[in-house]
């Protein structure tokens, strides 16, 4: 697998390049979110807004309302936690053209309960204008600019930063609301997105080899969620549907599935893993996917028990699992 | 008193009449807000703001729909003109003061007279706690404190284009008890926006009553200069001393906090204190009082 490291850094000032009306906010987590480079590219383009997100969100609006799109950069929790309120009612009621780039999202951080975006999702599907876009490999880290650029309003973006893996060829670029399908079959439907799609790609091989047809979906649109490949590849399991989110199960990628489910009437069983009403703690996304039962072997425990069979596989059976080092010289700290 | 002064007090009188006439018509309304703040709106739409003619219809609109992706929506922001580089905008911050903001639009013509007789009726756009489809609005700023912040968003904007507009923000003082007030007003001063101009009525009212005229109103002035802008207080209910605070030029954002009186002009009011935040009659009796204060404002 290849491994791409900082995607987004040299991407983002190159895609910038044409466009004077894209400007960057940032909230004292400049290089933290691969920025630091694109503000010495940019600087007339570049706004370092302090510690004081509910006063960023203003600022952008305000930049939006005058024909800047303003792309903010800082940590997931920093955008829709603190300023909600400004989020809501400066930005996506007069729906404005603001990005919101969001870093560590779910469980992607030793920083632990403040630094982890895990009810994002939620919150984000139940705000009114907002389109929200996850990126799980640097093909959709490059490609998610395009995507976000051409929406009429808002935009949230789960972004991944750091050593990244490319599991899609980077002549596939992300489209809204548009899944894709990485395997075919009908015994059980699996939808991913962000992270648990490389987790989960960990578990389909082994799985197919030993008989059990996957489907699985990868999802980068979370909202809208209206392609037709949803529904058909719901409608296609004879045992059930599983949904494996880097995310707590209420309100996320689980309930979108569990919606279409519900008002098509697909009458099958629906397994959401996730977190379960639960906030996490500071350890390695390793560590926590695999105590909050959202790895690959926590999906195969599931699957079987949909089968109602065994399949053999052990830990050891899986793909090996891919490590980021915590001091990775691939981040600006060890967060 | 010269001309200017005696068609902006006229301006600030009428604002005063229409609000208490509405108060009277309707059984409640916001009249402190009007009693204190009169002379400022009047300051701002007969003297100080360069406004281009209304855009707006004189008879305010229907409700159409809230802001969304390909859907059709009218700013109320139409009414104050349209956005020229040589013209000011208005940010109305205290979205509570929606009242005072529609008489000062009927005072200065760019409303129709009757324009308060759909004020928070069903499917009008004259909304008691206005959004940015009401005349006269801007941004939608009914959560109080968000107005400031994106004033500098707009600021930042009109200082790349080489406009000469300023951009002007009405506050009231209960705002700046909101955290975000401050980080704006540190922002507004580290980015060097000196074209924001703020005026603030200092009336010491809130919704549970009197402010904490010590912590709060007291040393506003002096809190502000602190965290980097420039700032002035004058009483807020004479013109000729809120002309010259209003269009000094400091180099530094600028914040004017005009100390007010909530029952300005409604001495009876006075009676009430200090629950003056929403005038309801209790009796009929009280009712005939502010009908009579009425019948000596219109005479």
């Amino acid at each position: 697998m290849e491994i791409v490291v900082r995607p987004h850094v040299q991407n983002f000032i190159d895609w910038s390049r044409d466009k004077p009306e894209v400007v960057v906010l940032t909230g004292d987590l400049t290089n933290s979110c691969e920025v630091g480079l694109w503000a010495d590219t940019y600087p007339d383009r570049f706004f370092s807004m302090k510690m004081a997100e509910q006063n960023m969100m203003g600022f952008a609006a305000g930049m939006a309302r005058e024909g800047f799109q303003p792309w903010i950069h800082t940590f997931a929790v920093f955008i829709y936690r603190r300023p909600y309120d400004q989020l809501a009612m400066s930005i996506a009621y007069p729906n404005l053209p603001v990005r919101f780039v969001g870093f560590l999202p779910g469980l992607m951080t030793p920083g632990g309960v403040t630094h982890q975006a895990i009810e994002d999702i939620s919150i984000m599907r139940a705000t009114p204008n907002m389109t929200i876009l996850e990126t799980g490999d640097a093909t959709e880290v490059e490609s998610v600019l395009d995507v976000a650029h051409a929406v009429d309003g808002p935009v949230y973006i789960r972004m991944l930063r750091g050593e990244v893996p490319r599991l899609f060829p980077a002549d596939e670029p992300m489209r809204l609301d548009q899944v894709r399908i990485l395997s075919e079959g009908n015994d059980v439907t699996v939808f991913t997105a962000g992270i648990t799609t490389e987790e989960a790609m960990r578990a389909t091989a082994p799985l197919t080899a030993r008989g059990v047809e996957i489907t699985h979906v990868h999802v980068s649109t979370h909202k809208p969620f209206n392609d037709p490949l949803i529904l058909e590849s719901i409608k296609r399991a004879k045992h059930g549907v599983v949904t494996l989110e880097n995310h707590t199960i209420i309100g996320g990628l689980g309930s979108a599935v569990a919606e279409v489910m519900a008002e098509n009437g697909v009458g099958i069983r629906l397994v959401r893993l996730g977190l379960r009403d639960t906030y996490a703690h500071g350890a390695s996304r390793q560590f926590l996917m695999k105590e909050y039962g959202l790895d690959a072997l926590a999906l195969v425990r599931c699957i079987e028990q949909l089968l109602g069979r065994s399949t053999g596989i052990e830990a050891a059976d899986l793909e090996s699992i891919r490590i980021e080092a915590v001091h990775s010289l691939a981040k600006a700290e060890a967060l | 008193m010269n001309s200017w002064t005696n068609s902006t007090q006229t301006v600030a009188d009428g604002i005063r009449r229409r609000v208490l006439e509405h108060v009277l018509k309707n059984d409640g309304g916001y009249m402190s807000q009007a009693c204190s703040s009169a002379e400022i709106f009047a300051m701002l739409y007969a003297r100080v703001l360069r406004l281009g003619p209304s855009g707006g219809p004189l008879e305010p609109r229907d409700f159409l729909g809230v802001p969304g992706p390909g859907v059709p929506f009218f700013s109320g922001a139409d009414y104050n003109g349209p956005k020229a580089p040589e013209y000011d905008r208005f940010l109305f911050s205290p979205a509570h003061y929606a009242l005072v903001l529609y008489a000062a639009l009927i005072e200065v013509g760019r409303l129709a007279e009757n324009g308060l007789d759909r004020f928070n009726e069903d499917g009008s756009t004259v909304e008691m706690i206005g959004a940015e489809h009401s005349p006269g609005v801007e941004t939608t700023t009914g959560s109080l404190g968000q107005a400031l912040s994106q004033a500098g968003g707009i600021a930042i904007a009109r200082k790349r284009r080489g406009d000469i507009g300023s951009v002007w923000v009405m506050m009231s003082d209960g705002e700046f008890q909101e955290g975000q007030t401050w980080e704006a007003i540190e922002s507004l001063a580290r980015l060097e926006l000196d074209n924001v101009r703020v005026i603030i009525d200092a009336n010491g009212q809130q919704c549970d009553g009197v402010l904490d005229v010590v912590n709060n109103a007291a040393s506003l002035a002096t809190r502000i200069a602190a965290f980097g802008a420039s700032s002035v207080e004058v009483d807020g209910h004479d013109l000729g001393a809120l002309d010259e605070a209003m269009t000094r030029d400091t180099g530094l954002p600028h914040f004017v906090v005009a100390k007010t009186n909530p029952v300005a002009g409604l001495p009876l009011f006075a009676e009430r204190a200090p629950a003056l935040h929403y005038l309801r009659f209790t009796s009929n009796e009280e009712r005939g009082r502010y009908e009579a204060a009425y019948q000596e404002m219109v005479s």
